[in-house]
């Protein structure tokens, strides 16, 4: 492990990187409007991202091949988008999927 | 989830957040200190830092002895997709004051972030301060208790994993997601599922090739613009 000095050094500036990307946005659209173009594309964002970041922990990344599946986080989704539809209640959605990949895991 | 945009209701709102930031927390507690810091380096990564997987990059590039502007670099293309993330929320808050605008912006996660774009289709399109950053401060300390918590029972805790308690996040997009796609009245069900599977093959072949810090924002770019595309061509 490098110095305290330099840990500490690189977590501030890390935390300036990222504090710029969340609050840079909302200094200049306080300022300006989007065009409709763009409002277009970030209506997509939500369900982009958010299944960008469930679809990423289905696989696991091996670069220049193809990704292997991870069994356990799949098998566990299904259940999961189950109590979601049957519920549409988040915390109901989140117990089940915990519930679920601790079942998955005990049983492979 | 209701109409209501008070305090309560935001710390309601953000509770099924909570479950998700006390798995990732602790595993990154318990990360970080294996990895070589301390109890207090620790918690000031969640404090100053806060960013969640980047988090766990940054201990490990530090671990692996790399220059700090690499480090930096890395950790600002991962959260890279907070950029898009605050742009769209943004606009909702354009009738709070700037500072209450930084505020919030500054303790943006993707959770809040998802939980607010959920929120928007049961509030007529409002947001306001005081339920997001109530949301958002929960989201915050319970993020760097757990991450604290985490270091300190570092050398018990061998497997954070076993508990399936890293499935809580997931669990909770997918949850987010599918309220989103029913919530959400100005794409049409359809077309939002099929910018979903589109989203799937783009996160298969992505992994192929582009390196995990770049894939989400990588991904982003790409699934809103085909999203935009077929939406003008078939909708």
């Amino acid at each position: 492990m490098p110095s305290f000095n330099f840990i500490v050094t690189t977590i501030i500036a890390s935390g300036v990187v990222t504090f710029l990307s969340r609050v840079l946005p909302f200094i200049l659209l306080k300022k300006f409007k989007l065009s409709n173009k763009v409002v277009e594309f970030l209506s997509f964002v939500p369900i982009v991202i958010m299944s960008a970041l469930w679809f990423e922990n289905l696989f696991h990344q091996r670069l220049g091949q193809l990704p292997l599946i991870d069994y356990n986080n799949l098998l566990a989704t299904f259940p999961t988008i189950v109590s979601a539809i049957l519920t549409r209640s988040l915390l109901v959605v989140v117990i089940v999927g915990v519930i679920s990949l601790a079942i998955v895991q005990i049983i492979f | 989830m209701d109409d209501k945009l008070d305090v309560s209701s935001g710390m309601r709102d953000a509770l099924p957040t909570v479950f998700g930031y006390i798995g990732i927390g602790l595993a990154f507690g318990i990360v970080a200190k294996a990895a070589g810091l301390n109890v207090l380096l620790v918690a000031l990564v969640s404090i100053i830092t806060y960013a969640g997987s980047a988090q766990f990059i940054l201990v490990s590039m530090l671990a692996s002895g790399n220059a700090m502007l690499g480090i930096v670099l890395a950790v600002f293309l991962v959260n890279s997709r907070m950029i898009l993330m605050s742009m769209t929320v943004a606009p909702f808050l354009k009738q709070e004051s700037m500072l209450k605008n930084i505020l919030v912006g500054s303790l943006l996660t993707d959770e809040s972030f998802a939980l607010s774009m959920s929120k928007v289709n049961y509030t007529n399109k409002i947001l306001n301060f005081s339920w997001l950053n109530t949301a958002n401060i929960v989201s915050y300390c319970t993020w760097v208790l757990s991450s604290i918590l985490g270091a300190l029972l570092g050398g018990f805790i061998t497997n954070p994993d076993k508990l399936g308690l890293n499935f809580a996040l997931v669990a909770m997009f997918i949850g987010l997601l599918y309220l989103q796609m029913i919530g959400d009245k100005e794409l049409p069900f359809k077309l939002q599922l099929i910018v979903v599977l589109i989203v799937l093959g783009l996160v298969y072949l992505g992994l192929i090739f582009i390196p995990s810090n770049l894939l989400i924002i990588a991904v982003t770019i790409v699934g809103c613009s085909l999203g935009m595309v077929i939406k003008h061509a078939f909708f």
